[in-house]
């Protein structure tokens, strides 16, 4: 029963090396969709033997050496706590999502396609399942390389430059957060790269507050660099506007959590002192910059995918900004949204394609009244931007709610500015709503429909579409099951 | 000398202790008795007859690995010192030898050049490998590194109707004996000092590493030593390619023929670390020089490395631009490995997986290249993941386990590497090592980029025509199972470093 971390960490990539076989089209889709589908399942069955109060505690842990044990203190060593949970399963959700939308998809060298989305899923499967800080590290590796491929081979426009700078800028977070991590297994005394062990070290005051402060400016910077913390963000918006939709979704959806995770995971309990001496400045950068510049850079948007793109750079500073507010209510909601903006901002960047593929062309100026031949599509982006603006029923809200009670403890002042950064967000989602789906049909629109008359939704694309959504309104309406194994953990962790 | 004492110094001469070296040298003979006695147009079993050999003598050593009776002892009155990572070495030095022999097929079918003299002289310059690694006594050390550097001269400008080859060639041989030349100097400033009877704690072996270390430990801040040791250092330094002594290598890189690049890339490289690590105990007295020299090198040839690789085209000099900043990153092991000793394991690892990933992007180079060898640009690379996907996944392996990117073995090497420097508290090299990784993103994935990414063409002008296609050499067997398993390598050992890993950390 444990085995069924490693399990679906090596499915996808067993999948991913059977592709490699040559075999006709529809088997080898045949083998991606297990590929997606176990980790799915297993992350789905996990979550309900989870017991929920006892959030605080890793479940289902298992340990394996990979000879570097007693040299280096490596293991292989999965588990998951409260904390983890829920972005463990949606990792497996986006992920089945993500890998449908590709099968049905009519990119060029589908199975090579399909084999490097499944070996991002196999690393997405293992950040958050790894309790072992090395481990969590490479999965996050593992995920990336993929990313770079994909966005340069079957990517839209400027893939090359996107591809190179996405790449440079996510090494040069990685590498700093690998010298953090490195910095934690040294100084702490532990020489271990497990996560437990290295708490209990902690907790006996190994690491001296200087020596926290420093550390946690490394995590910081570096781990901010991969969630796009202004202004180190410029790669996000371009890579995911060229990046082809399933790679987006999973990126943007799920392994852009990886910095964010790691700092509630790992550095905010470890760096208790160094915390401090950061959060003015996280707290700055996140509303003035993600917040608040970004969302107004978000409103001049013209492409919709790069709109996308901005506006979840711009949530990436709700996320920072309860970080900064360090406390339970804000944290627990950081990890809540986390899920919730993962979830939308799959589904938008699912349905912005499913849009391209009927107007030939992401500028929505050239775009307007779809909703008349594709009231279906219309719906589901309708819903999917109202969840990314954060309206109750669907899941962001509670995420964003829980931010801004945690945050206001903090600083009434940043607090009142997010907030202000809903309307915002209300402005560029509304707005691009209605420029794409309402309005007269532009010349440009009228050209390309009567060439090919657009369809509406078709099964392929309502299937991850819907998966997604069903998600965001069970959490949105359920918020419980998921909030409290999180609050357990989180209330263990920090306790204060 | 008495006669017993010659008889007791004569009986040292465990000549079995050298039996792989001897078998090299006696196989390499061997070829040249089968190019004569053969008839030629079964010459092809010559090179076939070279891989095989090696092979048995891989497998003979790998069984003797652990069980050998010599093991931790001295041979040949003090010359040798038999220890588990000079086992490690010559495995090392075995398979890059048989990898350059199956490189060196490939290669030399393009070219009117005799074949078998070329086997001949990488056996024997792998066997003069082995010994150096082993060697505790500067005569030896002097011999064996000159054996390997005239054998270089011979490979490097095998080509010898290529004018590029030919003037790589001359450069090797002027920089080359230049370097020879500083490191005799101090090794005979060592030799000078040490073996002074008026010196304090001066030693009646002041060839031997043994009796150097002593002399140095009695004298502490000896001047002539100390410019001794610092010689040394450099001579040393212009084998591995480290900064100021890195001039010669794009040139020599992009003229010496593809296998021998690949030799030099790794073995030769490998082998002056292995000789540097070896001399760490015996300046240990200087630690602080050592330190100081090191670490500045190390510094300087990661940046060089990385900063002048950005902007290469031919992929054969941008490997040997890249490959100076790796040494920048196993200088820094060296400099860790003076008080970390789990730093030496470390670089034994980086080195290994260095091998796989050089030999993988080395292997797909060879079988890219046209009739003239030194003339490989990216360009070269254009839809080349369409038309050759099985070279285009090898190169994306190597490649991406050049750069560090998990989940590759090369990751692993500088994982290894890192944590070692960060216990020896060298903060601003891994500040420099890590700006270095991230310049080497932009070149490597480049190469990738070229290879993988179609790419837009401006459309002719008017008299232009298109630029002539080079076509990959067919794979082979032998190629095509080595291009795999080192593929394959760089990927195990990026998930599982198992008890490789465990054995060469353990110190």
């Amino acid at each position: 029963m444990p085995d069924l971390l490693l399990l679906s960490i090596f499915a996808p990539l067993a999948a991913a090396l059977l592709l490699l076989v040559p075999a006709p089209l529809a088997v080898r889709k045949f083998i991606a969709g297990v590929g997606f589908v176990i980790p799915a399942l297993i992350a789905l069955y996990l979550w309900s033997q989870f017991n929920p109060t006892g959030g605080a505690s890793y479940h289902f842990v298992s340990r394996y050496d990979t000879g570097l044990k007693d040299t280096l203190g490596i293991t292989l060593y999965l588990g998951l706590n409260g904390i983890a949970l829920p972005l463990f399963v949606l990792a497996g959700v986006v992920g089945l999502a993500a890998g449908l939308y590709a099968i049905q998809s009519k990119a060029e060298r589908l199975p090579l396609y399909l084999g490097l989305l499944l070996i991002m899923q196999a690393g997405l499967m293992g950040v958050f399942a790894s309790m072992d800080v090395f481990f969590f590290y490479f999965f996050h590796e593992l995920a990336l390389i993929p990313t770079f491929i994909m966005v340069g081979v079957w990517g839209g426009r400027d893939r090359g430059y996107a591809a190179m700078k996405l790449t440079i800028y996510l090494t040069l977070g990685a590498m700093l957060s690998l010298i953090g991590l490195i910095a934690i297994y040294q100084q702490s005394g532990a020489e271990t790269f497990d996560l437990l062990a290295l708490r209990q070290e902690v907790a006996h005051g190994s690491l001296a507050a200087g020596n926290q402060k420093t550390i946690f400016g490394l995590l910081m910077v570096g781990f901010g660099i991969l969630v796009s913390l202004f202004p180190f963000h410029t790669w996000a918006p371009l890579g995911y506007g060229a990046a082809p939709s399933s790679a987006a979704m999973l990126h943007a959806g799920v392994l852009k959590k990886f910095g964010l995770y790691g700092l509630i995971q790992i550095a905010l309990p470890l760096l208790p002192e160094g915390v401090g001496h950061w959060v003015g400045w996280l707290a700055l950068l996140a509303v003035g910059g993600n917040v608040l510049y970004i969302g107004f850079v978000t409103i001049a948007q013209r492409d919709l995918k790069q709109m996308i793109g901005y506006s979840s750079v711009m949530h990436m500073g709700y996320a920072f900004l309860g970080i900064a507010a360090y406390n339970t209510t804000g944290l627990g909601g950081v990890v809540l949204m986390m899920v919730a903006h993962g979830l939308s901002v799959a589904l938008l960047f699912l349905l912005s394609t499913s849009v391209y593929h009927r107007t030939q062309t992401f500028d929505m100026d050239d775009m307007g009244g779809l909703a008349q031949k594709a009231p279906v599509l219309a719906a589901f982006f309708v819903t999917a931007t109202m969840a990314s603006i954060g309206l109750p029923g669907l899941a962001n809200f509670w995420g964003e709610l829980a931010i801004f009670v945690g945050a206001w403890k903090f600083s009434a002042a940043y607090t009142t500015l997010a907030v202000s950064g809903v309307i915002i967000s209300a402005v560029y989602g509304l707005r691009s709503v209605a420029r794409v789906f309402f309005g007269p049909v532009t010349p440009a629109f009228a050209k390309v429909s009567a060439e090919k008359a657009p369809t509406d939704l078709a099964w392929g694309e309502k299937i991850p579409a819907l998966l997604l959504l069903v998600a965001l309104l069970a959490i949105g309406f359920w918020p419980k099951s998921l909030s409290t194994p999180v609050d357990t953990a989180i209330t263990a962790t920090f306790r204060k | 000398m008495t006669i017993d004492q010659l008889q007791a110094a004569a009986a040292n001469n465990l000549w079995a202790a050298i039996t792989p070296e001897i078998t090299l040298g006696v196989l390499a003979l061997l070829l040249l008795v089968l190019e004569m006695l053969l008839p030629k147009a079964r010459h092809v079993v010559i090179p076939t007859c070279a891989i095989a050999g090696q092979l048995g003598i891989l497998a003979a050593l790998a069984f003797n690995f652990t069980a050998t009776p010599y093991l931790d002892r001295d041979t040949f009155n003090g010359l040798l010192h038999h220890s588990r990572d000079g086992q490690y070495l010559r495995a090392f030095f075995l398979v890059s030898s048989i990898l350059v022999s199956i490189l060196g097929v490939v290669a030399l079918a393009k070219q009117k050049m005799p074949r078998v003299e070329f086997f001949h002289i990488v056996l024997v310059v792998t066997a003069a490998m082995m010994l150096l690694a082993q060697s505790a006594n500067f005569v030896l050390l002097f011999v064996a590194l000159e054996t390997i550097t005239v054998g270089f001269y011979i490979l490097v400008s095998y080509t010898r109707s290529n004018p590029l080859s030919l003037e790589a060639g001359l450069k090797y041989l002027v920089l080359g004996a230049l370097s020879s030349a500083i490191l005799l100097f101090g090794i005979v400033l060592l030799y000078g000092v040490a073996g002074n009877p008026n010196s304090l704690g001066s030693t009646a072996s002041p060839m031997s590493y043994a009796g150097v270390r002593q002399f140095l430990e009695a004298n502490p801040g000896n001047f002539l030593a100390s410019v001794g040791i610092v010689f040394v250092l450099a001579g040393i330094a212009f084998k591995i390619g480290a900064v100021p002594f890195q001039i010669w290598i794009p040139d020599v890189y992009q003229g010496a023929p593809t296998p021998v690049t690949a030799f030099l890339a790794v073995a030769s490289k490998a082998a002056g670390f292995a000789v540097l690590i070896g001399l760490l105990p015996v300046f240990h007295s200087y630690a602080g020089l050592v330190t100081v020299v090191l670490s500045i090198m190390a510094g300087a040839t990661i940046l060089f490395g990385n900063l002048a690789a950005l902007t290469q085209h031919n992929v054969k000099r941008l490997l040997g631009l890249s490959g100076i900043s790796h040494a920048g990153y196993l200088l820094m092991g060296v400099v860790a490995a003076q008080t970390v000793p789990q730093a030496v394991g470390a670089i034994y690892f980086y080195l290994f997986a260095y091998l796989l990933a050089s030999f993988a992007v080395f292997a797909v180079m060879t079988h890219v290249a046209g009739a003239n060898d030194a003339e490989q640009d990216l360009d070269h690379y254009t839809d080349f993941a369409k038309k050759h996907p099985y070279l285009a996944g090898v190169l994306a392996v190597g490649l991406g386990s050049l750069a560090g990117i998990p989940p590759l073995a090369g990751f692993m090497g500088k994982l290894m590497v890192f944590i070692a420097a960060f216990k020896a508290g060298l903060y601003p090299l891994l500040a420099i090592a890590i700006v270095g990784v991230v310049l080497s993103i932009y070149y490597y994935f480049g190469w990738i980029k070229a290879a993988f990414f179609s790419t837009w063409r401006p459309p002719l002008a008017s008299g232009e025509t298109e630029p002539a296609e080079i076509a990959a050499t067919p794979i082979g067997f032998s190629a095509g199972l080595a291009l795999g398993v080192l593929a394959a390598g760089s990927v195990v050992f990026g998930f599982f470093q198992g008890p490789i890993a465990a054995w060469l950390l353990a110190r």
